[in-house]
């Protein structure tokens, strides 16, 4: 489903992407764990399309065809989601109203009519039950005093109502208690199936405890430098970065 | 000849061919005066520091039609709410259209200022309110010598009028230049309710200069709505003076949507002549090219225990410029104001600027007054956050900037209104998403 190849990366004249190489088949689980300041949210927007990202180097394909060249939305269109560290506060956007408009847009996008009011009110009452989602939550501003929870949860009710091939979660698991932690996996689970695919990028192994990957790869200075399955994050846990990076250098 | 001289030129001929009461006749000749000795304001005043009429008082102006001005319903129909039942008051050129109007005189009035100006039965409306609201300065003054048509609506006591009221002013462009000066009286007295909206409308691209002038008098516990849509073309433009007297418990809205037009100046002047009045001034700006939109207001508190609320919004894109300038005077018997404006502006391009002036002048000193302005760009990051959910930069950026506009909407009472400047909005945007947030 996604092939990134040899991809290089920066801003600004900064290098941060160093040569990355990942292939993400459909149905996979992919866990990308790294220190602070290794390119991980680096990754997440370059694959989603941030423009302010330069490519200088390598490929990235989604479904054997190159996406560099499109926009971010045109990316979205095709089935990429990315799951934000910081979602972005939208004042006076409804997080109905924003979704309507996200699915309605992409449906534009592919030659679709809108989708009828009755069809979209059902999925938002059925996607906002699995996520245990008040319905008044529906209509706030959208991330607009969000605690951090709240946030995460309303990332994912997004991405289980968008459908996508190929979600990314970055560091999803920041800011969030134990509950909440335990319902935004647990949605994250139940959505998984043998056509899509989900990346979680995290610091840490707890996450993995809920979405437990099928690979673990290891991001440190601008490349994976380590790759294995799931007891990988484990032994990292266990043992720390200092860990790889002094098999790096040894 | 300038086209103050051409104005004073006129004067005695324009007044020739009307058969007004003497009273009237001595307003204006007052009113030609004050003109005469002002001129048109200039960069100098403090006022008129960021909006210059240079370019406005250059051409030949025409001070009539001489043309042939029916027009259609079906050409101009859209430029009226139409999916909602309501009062009609229309003029092309400056002249009444009746066949484009519906009045009414069952229990209120909603007609025409030149008849309230000459039937003896409006008399003594007439002579207690007309040209005793708005100010003695000289684009006011100007409108007072020169008017002859406009709108007038009287609502008497505990009346409400069962309808709102569309004001439509239509310019042909039969004339290359032509120079507008349309007056309008709206008197709501005491516990009645009145919903206008005004609209200036050019059907070409000549140029037309538009002095407008609207009295609205609230008496006790009135309410008066009043929404102003300008949205003209390239070469109209429009200097729009409004003077409000409210008096005690009455609540006064004026909602602004400049949205097009060459110049666009709002002289709005609330005077709160009684104890708790409402005054709510809101205004949405969203403008490109070259256009100029300011909004020049006046909130006087001179009694206690009094509210105003204005919250104005700015869009400006290409090298268009805005002004606000606010000013809140507060007497020394006025205690317990509260007092509250803000003015937030986004600008698209870096050719555009908008020059934000709040003035306080409090003479009391137990109030609560605040003003907060602020200038930025669209947030990049929402933006990339909404691309990345499917949603196309325009849109995006049509989304967040109506989200930004948004809560000046929610204050229009007339549902039908609302959706029309959503629209407008859209259409403004060169976007088709219905945003229903």
């Amino acid at each position: 489903m996604l092939e990134i190849k040899n991809l290089n990366a920066g801003i600004e004249d900064k290098d941060i992407l160093k040569g990355i190489d990942l292939k993400v088949n459909a149905g996979e689980v992919h866990a990308i764990m790294g220190p602070n300041g290794s390119g991980k949210s680096t990754l997440s927007s370059v694959v989603a399309g941030k423009e302010e990202y330069e490519v200088t180097g390598g490929d990235i394909l989604f479904e054997n065809e190159s996406i560099l060249e499109l926009d971010a939305e045109e990316r979205a269109h095709k089935g990429v989601f990315l799951s934000f560290q910081y979602p972005v506060e939208i004042p006076g956007v409804s997080v109905t109203n924003f979704i309507k408009t996200a699915i309605n847009e992409t449906r534009k996008a592919k030659g679709l009519e809108d989708m009828p009011a009755s069809d979209m009110l059902k999925m938002i009452r059925e996607k906002s039950e699995l996520l245990e989602i008040d319905r008044k939550f529906l209509s706030r501003s959208l991330n607009e005093g969000f605690s951090g929870g709240e946030k995460k949860r309303n990332e994912i009710f997004q991405m289980a109502m968008l459908e996508p091939k190929l979600a990314i979660l970055d560091e999803t698991d920041s800011g969030l208690d134990i509950d909440a932690l335990r319902i935004v996996s647990n949605g994250v689970n139940k959505l998984r199936s043998k056509d899509n695919a989900v990346i979680v990028i995290t610091h840490y192994q707890r996450l993995l405890e809920y979405i437990v990957p099928d690979f673990v790869h290891v991001l440190v200075d601008g490349k994976i430098v380590k790759s294995g399955g799931k007891e990988l994050a484990l032994e990292l846990e266990e043992k720390g970065y200092d860990w790889v990076k002094a098999e790096l250098t040894a | 000849m300038s086209l103050k001289d051409k104005l004073l030129s006129s004067y005695l001929t324009f007044q020739e061919n009307t058969d007004l009461d003497n009273s009237i006749h001595e307003i204006k000749d007052e009113a030609i005066k004050v003109f005469e000795e002002q001129g048109f304001p200039t960069k100098k005043d403090e006022n008129w520091k960021y909006t210059s009429l240079n370019s406005l008082t250059k051409p030949d102006y025409s001070l009539v039609s001489h043309a042939d001005d029916a027009i259609e319903f079906k050409d101009v129909k859209k430029y009226f709410l139409n999916d909602i039942d309501t009062y009609k008051i229309v003029f092309i050129d400056g002249v009444y259209s009746s066949y484009l109007s519906e009045t009414t005189h069952d229990g209120v009035d909603v007609c025409l200022l030149s008849s309230a100006l000459t039937k003896p039965k409006f008399k003594q409306v007439i002579d207690v309110y007309f040209n005793k609201i708005a100010k003695k300065e000289s684009l006011t003054a100007l409108n007072t010598a020169f008017a002859k048509e406009g709108a007038y609506i009287y609502v008497p006591k505990s009346r409400a009028v069962n309808k709102p009221i569309q004001i439509v002013h239509f310019s042909t462009g039969n004339e290359a230049n032509l120079m507008l000066q349309p007056r309008n009286l709206i008197v709501a007295e005491e516990n009645a309710e009145v919903q206008v909206i005004e609209r200036h409308q050019s059907l070409n691209t000549n140029a037309v200069f538009t002095n407008s002038v609207t009295e609205i008098y609230a008496g006790k516990h009135a309410r008066v709505d009043y929404y102003k849509i300008q949205n003209d073309k390239e070469n109209a433009s429009l200097i729009d003076n409004t003077h409000i007297d409210q008096q005690e418990s009455s609540e006064v809205s004026v909602h602004t949507f400049s949205f097009g037009g060459k110049l666009t100046r709002n002289n709005l002047n609330f005077y709160q002549n009684g104890e708790h009045n409402n005054s709510i001034l809101k205004g949405v700006t969203i403008i490109e090219d070259k256009q100029h939109v300011d909004h020049n207001t006046l909130v006087h508190h001179k009694q206690p225990n009094c509210e105003s609320h204005q919250d104005y919004k700015g869009i400006f894109d290409d090298r268009s410029t805005g002004v606000f300038n606010g000013k809140v005077v507060v007497d020394a018997i006025a205690q317990k104001i509260n007092a509250y404006q803000s003015n937030n502006n986004i600008l698209i391009s870096d050719k555009a600027s908008i020059n934000s002036k709040p003035q306080l002048e409090i003479f009391a000193d137990d109030v609560r007054c605040s003003h907060g302005c602020t200038i930025g760009q669209l947030d990049e990051d929402a933006l990339f956050y909404m691309r990345t959910r499917g949603i196309g930069k325009k849109e995006g950026r049509a989304l967040l900037m109506y989200a930004f506009a948004n809560n000046v909407l929610e204050s229009v009472k007339i549902p039908q209104l609302k959706a029309r400047i959503t629209n407008l909005i859209a259409d403004k945007l060169g976007v088709n998403i219905g945003f229903d947030l």
